[in-house]
Formats: structure tokens, sequence, C-alpha cells
């Protein structure tokens, strides 16, 4: 069981199809595959214990990956945006390894060797190696560093079992038909980015490459390659609706299906892109980097019903992250580890074949496999999954658990108010105390005592937040996680 | 008897198929064309057996009644599955929208 199975299955079946395209660069599934041979046999002579990547979207990305896996040496993206420093500490943790890139790093890489990622494309067209798939299960075929939010970056590891068993269970081999193609705009150490590639390939689906995401750019691309299907983060999903309403005669005709993740989807932003894109298939998927990628998802028709109905338990699955993909156990749990039925909210556990919850210096599953995600979240009665907080973020006040999603929610009631966060920040009377930073539709200061009055009356007294800051905008990183960290230094 | 662990690819002595085993709880011998698979290549093929000429399609996924044995089809051929005499059926599958 290796990924590069799924490979060499898609350069067998559609050899002649553009596997990947950029800017200028194509290459078919043959060409990848033969790249990705040749790759190989590059790093299985360089006396390396990692394939590390750092660089922008661009074809050397899946050549990198695939043939890591044939060499059965873990592949490692790294965070361009992290700063030298943080990527030097990064890089001694995976010494030996072959850093390919498409910068001139200015830090140092003691231990490693660099390699140009243009050479690995440039590969494709010439060598043709003989090369037997490895087929231990157990291997590792990605390793990701974790953000950090709390400390020191995570490894964590995604064996090819893992990857292998998400593929199959969830993608059809060769479902695309000849004119698909799929537009990839998330960066490639996230695991979205990861996972888009190998389920595309097995799909035999065109992917098309965009380095840097631009809402202008992604119209013009998706017109371009007539697109029929991507997969965006909120806050792009965002800037494309507000570059569509400047730009009216903009049109999308291509485009079939849209898949979001990654951070949690405003409710605005989904009902206007379903009133934007009436004939759009949207997808909400759910997922972490440990589970290898998609463990829930929303679909289409779960969107058009929620949409058109005026019943709120079903209107209000628009902001729901859909049901468990059929090959994963999922369960809440209280923190006495009892099963809690529908409709309360616990810590969110899940199990199955894709699964890994395992990183390199610990593991985050129980002896029955069951993967703790930290995640706060509940079912309804239809089994449809609804995400609270990440478990850290929950505010303890005076010994009480207060949920920070809750409040926002509240707040994004007011409609002078267009996002905020609430964050819990240290109280001598209370242990911790509730503070929001809020963001005002027309940039002027709320009303403070007006947005008490509403969490009062919605809510109770003990989740009034006690101090409120007006912000101009929130911190999200580049795949719109809100950076909370950040928003309770603002309060210091 | 070839050693069946997942992740293992198994080659057909009678086609040109070629399988990897994803789960096997099973005991009986795994036959293709009704002869018994390798896990190496196999180069001087064998005739596939009367009525065991059904073919295999790639990407599909095979399985037993009980769900105790999967294969996935790496390689496509014109033998017929096989694990000890129970034929294996395609698995069938529920389309899920794509997620990414």
């Amino acid at each position: 069981m290796n990924i590069a199975t799924l490979l060499q299955m898609a350069a067998q079946a559609c050899p002649t199809r553009i596997a990947v395209k950029c800017a200028e660069i194509e290459l078919t599934f043959e060409q990848l595959w033969r790249a990705a041979k040749a790759a190989a046999a590059q790093f299985q002579s360089s006396d390396c214990d990692h394939i590390a990547y750092l660089g922008e979207s661009n074809p050397a990305v899946p050549i990198a990956l695939f043939g890591a896996a044939l060499a059965e040496l873990p592949y490692v993206p790294l965070n361009y945006r992290l700063g030298d420093l943080e990527l030097e500490a990064l890089l001694r943790r995976i010494a030996p390894a072959r850093l390919i890139t498409d910068r001139n790093p200015t830090f140092s890489v003691e231990g490693s060797r660099l390699h140009h990622a243009q050479t690995l494309f440039e590969s494709a067209a010439t060598t043709s190696e003989e090369f037997d798939v490895p087929q231990n299960p157990d291997a590792v075929a990605v390793q990701l560093f974790t953000s950090g939010t709390t400390g020191t970056p995570k490894a964590a590891l995604l064996r090819h079992k893992h990857l292998f068993s998400y593929i199959i269970s969830s993608v059809e081999f060769m479902s695309a038909a000849e004119h698909e193609a799929q537009l990839t705009a998330v960066p490639p150490y996230h695991i979205a980015g990861i996972s888009a590639i190998i389920s595309s390939v097995y799909a035999c689906r065109r992917i098309v490459q965009l380095p840097k995401f631009d809402a202008a750019d992604w119209l013009k691309l998706l017109t371009n390659e007539s697109i029929t299907s991507a997969f965006l983060v909120p806050t792009m999903l965002s800037r494309i609706l507000d570059a569509l309403s400047q730009a009216p005669e903009a049109k999308c005709p291509s485009l079939v299906s849209v898949a979001y993740g990654g951070g949690k989807m405003p409710m605005p932003v989904i009902e206007r892109a379903l009133q934007i894109f009436p004939g759009v298939a949207f997808t909400n998927a759910y997922g972490l980097t440990e589970t290898s990628s998609t463990i829930a998802l929303l679909g289409p028709e779960d969107h058009r019903q929620a949409a058109a109905s005026n019943d709120p338990q079903i209107r209000r699955r628009l902001g729901s992250v859909g049901r468990p993909l059929p090959c994963i156990e999922l369960k809440i749990q209280d923190k006495a580890g009892k099963t809690l039925g529908p409709d309360h909210a616990g810590e969110i556990y899940v199990r199955g074949p894709q699964v890994s919850g395992e990183y390199l210096e610990s593991s985050a599953t129980d002896e029955e496999g069951w993967f703790s995600t930290r995640d706060v979240g509940m079912l309804d009665r239809d089994g449809y999954l609804y995400l609270a907080d990440r478990l850290d973020d929950v505010i303890v006040r005076g010994g009480e658990n207060i949920s920070p999603a809750e409040i926002e929610a509240v707040l994004l009631e007011d409609p002078a108010i267009s996002d905020a966060a609430v964050v819990g920040i240290a109280s001598i009377e209370w242990g911790e105390t509730i503070a929001a930073a809020v963001v005002s539709k027309n940039g002027l200061a709320p009303d403070q005592e007006a947005l008490r009055d509403l969490v009062r009356k919605r809510l109770r007294s003990s989740k009034v937040p006690e101090v409120i800051r007006h912000v101009p905008e929130l911190p999200y990183n580049e795949t719109g996680k809100l950076l909370r960290r950040v928003v309770k230094q603002g309060f210091q | 008897m070839s050693e069946y662990r997942p992740g293992t690819r198994l080659y057909s002595s009678a086609c040109e198929t070629e399988v990897m085993v994803i789960k096997y709880k099973e005991s009986s011998e795994i036959s293709c064309g009704g002869h018994a698979m390798s896990d190496k290549p196999i180069v001087e093929k064998r005739r596939i057996d009367e009525g065991l000429a059904s073919g295999t399609l790639i990407g599909k996924r095979y399985v037993n009644a009980s769900n105790s044995l999967e294969l996935l089809c790496v390689k496509p051929g014109n033998g017929s599955l096989v694990c000890g005499d129970e034929p294996l059926r395609e698995k069938e599958t529920k389309k899920l929208p794509s997620s990414d």
C-alpha cells in the first residue's frame, strides 16, 4: 500500500491526459509518473532521510510527493511564510534532508542538500527508470508540521495506509471526464493541498495550480482553463464574491462544483455564494491533518435543501459540516468519557482506516483507536455535525465553561457588526474573563452597551463580555483560521 | 500459498490482472482465472479456466459476501477473482461529492 500506486494506475489508464498544469508548464499522467520515478532514483542515492519542499504550488510538488513515496521517504512540505529561524529549526529536526525549493534560501541548511524545483519537472521528458512500487503500508508518506499555536510545532505523521484508505474510499478511480479540471489555490504545506493532488490524480482529473491566491486571477484562470471544480477556504470564497460584485459581467459557466473547508464558513458568505452561483454544487468538508483530510461533509443536496427551507432545524444545517464519511466512526464525548446523545456538545472523537492521530513525539489515539480531535461539537438527531470551538479556546470563567463561538454568533446578530472574536483573558476575580474584539460594518465604534444587552438577553449575564474592543479587522491565517492567540495579545 | 498482508500486490498467473490486498481476514487461497495468484510477477502465463473469464476492471474493489476480504484491482485482465471457491464481486460504493 503506497500512494505512488494511485499515480501508477492513472498513468496506466490515462497516459496522455494532462495531470497538472501551472502557467505554461504541463505534464501528462505518463510524464508525471516518469518524473516521480526519476526523482525517486535521485532521492534514494542521496543519503537523506526526508524529502522537504519549500515553496509555492508548482509541478514539482506532485513530483516530490510521489517521488518521495516511491523512495519510501517521508515528504515534508514546509510553510514558506515562516521566518528563517523557524525554518532552520524545522530543518534541523528532519536532517539529513533533501530540500526542494523554488527560492534561494537565506538560512543555513546544515546536513541537508538543496535541489532546485525546476530540475524536477525538466526530467519528466527524458527519463524512464523502472521502479517497483514499495508495499509497506506502515511507511510514513507525509510528515506535516502543525502551525504550533500553543508551542513548538508538532510533527503529524500520515502513513501510506492512512492516505491510501482515504483516497480509495472517498474517490472513484477515473471518475473524472476528460474535460474536467480542478483549480487548486491552497498552499502545498496544508493537508488540503496534499489531498487535492492525490484525489485528482486518482480521479484522473487535471489539476490547475494557482500559486498565489488572488480573487481576480482565480476568476481569470477559471475562464481560461474551463475549470469545473475548485477547493476554497472561506476567506478565498468571500474575496471571490466581493470581486464578482464589482465585476457583474464576469461569468463562470464551466464551474460545476466547489468544495470548501479549512476554517469556519460565515453563514452570510455561503448564503451569498448560493445566490450568486445557483448552478454550482457546494460541499463543506470538515477534516484535520491527523485524519488525512475530510471526515465529514455537507453535500450539494444538503446545501440546496437547507437554503430553500423555512424549517429552522433544516435551515441551520447550512452552518453544519454535514455527516461523517461512510468509513468514519464519530462520537461526542464529555470530559468524564461518557458518550453523549444528540444535541449535547462535547469533544469529537473519530476512528477509521484513514485516521492517524499520530505525531512523531506522541499519539492522540486511545487503545481502541479513537482519536481525540480537540474540537468541540454536537450531532443533531439526523446525524449532522455542528462544530463549536477548539477545546483549547473554551473560556473557563469562575469554573463555568463558556463557548466563544456561542457569544460570537450572538454578537454577529447585531446589524452593525461584521466580524467578532471572543477570547478568555486573565482575571484576578474569575481566573479568566470574557473579552470580545469586534469589527463594525461602517468602521465606526459600535454601541458597547447595546452589544452587552444583546448577549445578556440571548444568553445570560455570565456570558457578557467584560471588555469589548473595536478593531479594523481580525487576524486570520492564509487558510482562513482565526488567530486567537493574536486576538488575545491585543487585550494585554 | 502467498502471504496476503494488506498492501501486498498479487499477480495473476493466467492474465494481466494485478490486485492489491486491502483486507484479508480469510484463510483460503486467492486465485484469478482458475490459478493461484502470486506475490511475484509471472512471465509464462497459464490458460484461463473455462467459466472463469469474466475479467477485472482497474480501480474496482472486489469483496466476498462476508466482507472479510477486499482487493483493489490495480491492473486489469481477463480472469475472474475467486477466494477459495467463492467468486468475488465488485464492491458497491456510494458516490461521494468531491471534497478536496
